[in-house]
């Protein structure tokens, strides 16, 4: 017989109103995805939080590594020309 | 008109399968085979705590003569209750629990989708709000059913077991009196017996899928619209109303 | 000493070092950030316990479901241990992301290795307990664990993020009971009142043994996963409790509580030490009820899962 487990982990994401982000909420356990929504579903959103909810396999999240923070973000810190604020608009221009 | 004693005496049917089955669904609490599972059978017995509330309440109003949901849940005897049997059974195990979350659920889907266009608006709007709660338990009921059939040998022989122990109490679902006659007639209540066929069409399907024998229709068990319970009822209100028994003048 | 052990010895003092700059810095830990091995021991530790005495203290309290006195009390009180058994989910799942199953939590808990909150080792014995579980026992949870919100482990932080907000209704229920059958009849009354004197002590020594007697204190300090002592958080609740009781006229069971003007907090009575490690050394009235009980569950509950894992496995090998 197959051995006893509390089955296998799910990460939850939900999406508090429509147009939202989804947000991760935490995890929970189930043996298939349907099971997954509904206990995402029972154990999230007891409060009526949701519209809409994700759950993702566990082990189908790729983290980066804390280490790599410096060479994967610090790269973008000095590229302001990426924001709105850095470009000079001449007087009277609207709607821009 | 409709004839107050009927929809009062129709109201307690509903109110009371709602009221007894949610009684026996909070007994899982802390005693479900994952915590995931506990919580979503206590949200399975929310909602019908809820129903029953607002169900009683209104049969109180029906019934004007100033009993409010709690006097009728708690100060009337086993022989003033009309639940269905199938609702106050003792869970047994998981798979009993389950098969008979979905034999109601699947019945209950009908029902209140049918009552949701009742000419009386009290019964309408509560079938509405309680149809988005039902379709929901007979999702988790049919992929659990479905699971444990198709699961392991011993899931199976428990979840045959259930749908057999369990058969000859469905066939009082479909029942229908002079009371319910009556309210047909006036567009409030629905003819239980033309659900039937749906009811059995789906169960068929989710039993077939699920790798389980459909039971042939034998002897079904009936009593509950004349107040003829099982001997669990009488256990099931000894322990609900308690207190109300034991300390007639307190308010809690 | 090889030198290669050398090397990892200094560097893991060097690791250390800069975990503890960051802590003291605010900074959240967050998974897979380097950590010091007895920091994760500690946290796995008191999540897995915090989260044991989520699920373990659902029983004294679905002892009374079945008996609550009104649809609304049934309403309320099932819709508070399903929180609770929400709450325990929230921290397993916390704890599991410093590398422990659930399935080694259940099986610590099971050996006895893992604890539980003493408190739920009481028994549930009238209606009013329902009321001073709710109001002395989440009243405590909840003074501790406002303290944790701002716990050094991400995870644990935001679990009880959720966890406090979630409560704040629990410790209002309990209120409200005790309350209205202080309102109530001569038996109502006496009912609250024995529930009062018997739960009072149990839920101070909620809060552990005096700070002098501590013995992991030092180190949760430094790594800011507690935030406050035992000591602070039990006078605390205290200031606040007696005020709520004197308001419905129920008798704090303590003939030495007296306001202390100069330090602005009461003195109490010598809590019952001897009781307290009894209890947690397995003699109190309900341990082996409460652990009886939740082995009796996970084993019921076992051909369930391996079922659904059957199915699982089934279909996914169909595809």
């Amino acid at each position: 017989m197959a051995t006893d487990t509390q089955l296998a982990t799910w990460e939850v994401f939900m999406q508090s109103k429509p147009g939202a982000n989804y947000t991760h909420q935490g995890s929970i356990h189930a043996a298939d995805a349907k099971m997954a929504l509904q206990n995402a579903r029972d154990t999230y959103s007891r409060r009526s939080e949701g519209t809409s909810i994700w759950v993702v396999p566990t082990e189908s999240i790729f983290a980066s590594s804390p280490g790599d923070k410096e060479m994967l973000f610090d790269p973008a810190s000095d590229k302001i020309y990426r924001l709105p604020t850095f470009y000079k608009i001449p007087d009277g221009a609207k709607n821009i | 008109m409709a004839d107050q004693n009927n929809l009062f005496k129709y109201l307690l049917r509903l109110g009371d399968n709602a009221l007894v089955l949610s009684h026996r669904l909070s007994e899982w609490c802390s005693r479900a085979p994952l915590i995931e599972e506990d919580l979503a059978l206590t949200n399975f017995s929310l909602d019908m705590i809820g129903r029953a509330q607002a169900l009683l309440k209104y049969a109180g109003e029906v019934e004007g003569k100033g009993r409010t949901e709690d006097d009728l849940a708690y100060k009337r005897a086993e022989r003033q209750f009309y639940n269905h049997l199938v609702m106050e059974l003792p869970n047994g195990d998981f798979a009993f629990t389950m098969a008979r979350q979905l034999l109601v659920s699947a019945f209950e889907c009908l029902l209140f989708e049918a009552l949701s266009n009742s000419k009386d608006e009290t019964i309408a709007a509560i079938a509405a709000k309680t149809l988005k709660e039902v379709k929901y338990h007979r999702a988790h009921a049919e992929d659990w059913v479905i699971r444990l059939g198709d699961g392991t040998e011993e899931s199976y022989q428990r979840m045959q077991h259930a749908v057999n122990a369990l058969w000859m109490y469905t066939g009082e679902l479909f029942e229908a009196d002079e009371v319910d006659a009556e309210l047909i007639r006036e567009g409030i209540a629905v003819d239980q017996n033309s659900l039937r066929p749906q009811w059995q069409e789906y169960i068929g399907q989710v039993l077939t899928e699920a790798k389980l024998q459909v039971p042939a229709d034998g002897y079904m068990q009936t009593g509950s619209r004349k107040g003829i319970h099982t001997e669990h009822l009488g256990h099931i209100l000894s322990e609900m109303q308690y207190l109300q028994r034991a300390y007639p003048d307190a308010t809690w | 000493m090889g030198a290669i052990q050398e090397l990892e010895l200094q560097l893991n003092e060097l690791l250390e070092k800069k975990f503890e700059e960051r802590v003291q810095g605010g900074d959240a830990v967050e998974p897979r950030d380097w950590m010091p091995e007895n920091y994760r021991k500690h946290l796995v530790r008191q999540i897995s316990q915090h989260a044991h005495s989520e699920v373990i203290g659902m029983q004294p309290e679905g002892n009374w479901i079945t008996r609550a006195p009104s649809l609304r009390a049934k309403q309320i009180l099932l819709a508070k241990i399903q929180d609770e058994g929400g709450h325990g989910l929230y921290l397993y799942s916390a704890a599991e992301t410093l590398g422990i199953s659930r399935d080694e939590m259940i099986a610590q808990l099971h050996s006895g290795k893992a604890k539980y909150s003493n408190i739920f080792n009481y028994p549930a014995l009238t209606w009013a307990d329902i009321g001073a579980i709710g109001w002395l026992v989440d009243g405590a949870a909840i003074v501790n664990q406002v303290s944790l919100q701002r716990t050094s482990y991400g995870p644990y932080s935001r679990a009880m993020v959720r966890i406090c907000k979630e409560e704040s209704f629990h410790q209002r229920q309990g209120y409200e009971i005790m309350a209205q059958m202080m309102k109530g009849t001569a038996d109502q009354k006496e009912m609250a009142q024995d529930a009062m004197n018997r739960w009072w002590w149990p839920a101070l020594m909620m809060f552990g043994p005096h700070d002098t007697e501590s013995p992991h204190a030092g180190d949760a300090f430094r790594w800011k996963i507690k935030r406050h002592t035992n000591d602070e958080l039990r006078q605390k609740f205290i200031d606040k409790t007696v005020q709520q009781a004197e308001v419905i006229g129920l008798t704090v069971p303590d003939p030495d509580l007296k306001w202390n003007e100069a330090a602005g907090h009461y003195d109490h009575g010598e809590i019952n030490w001897e009781e307290f490690r009894n209890v947690i050394n397995g003699d109190g009235p309900c341990n082996k009820q409460r652990l009886d009980h939740h082995k009796k569950v996970h084993a019921e509950g076992e051909w369930v899962r391996v079922a659904a894992a059957a199915y699982h496995a089934k279909k996914a090998n169909k595809n």
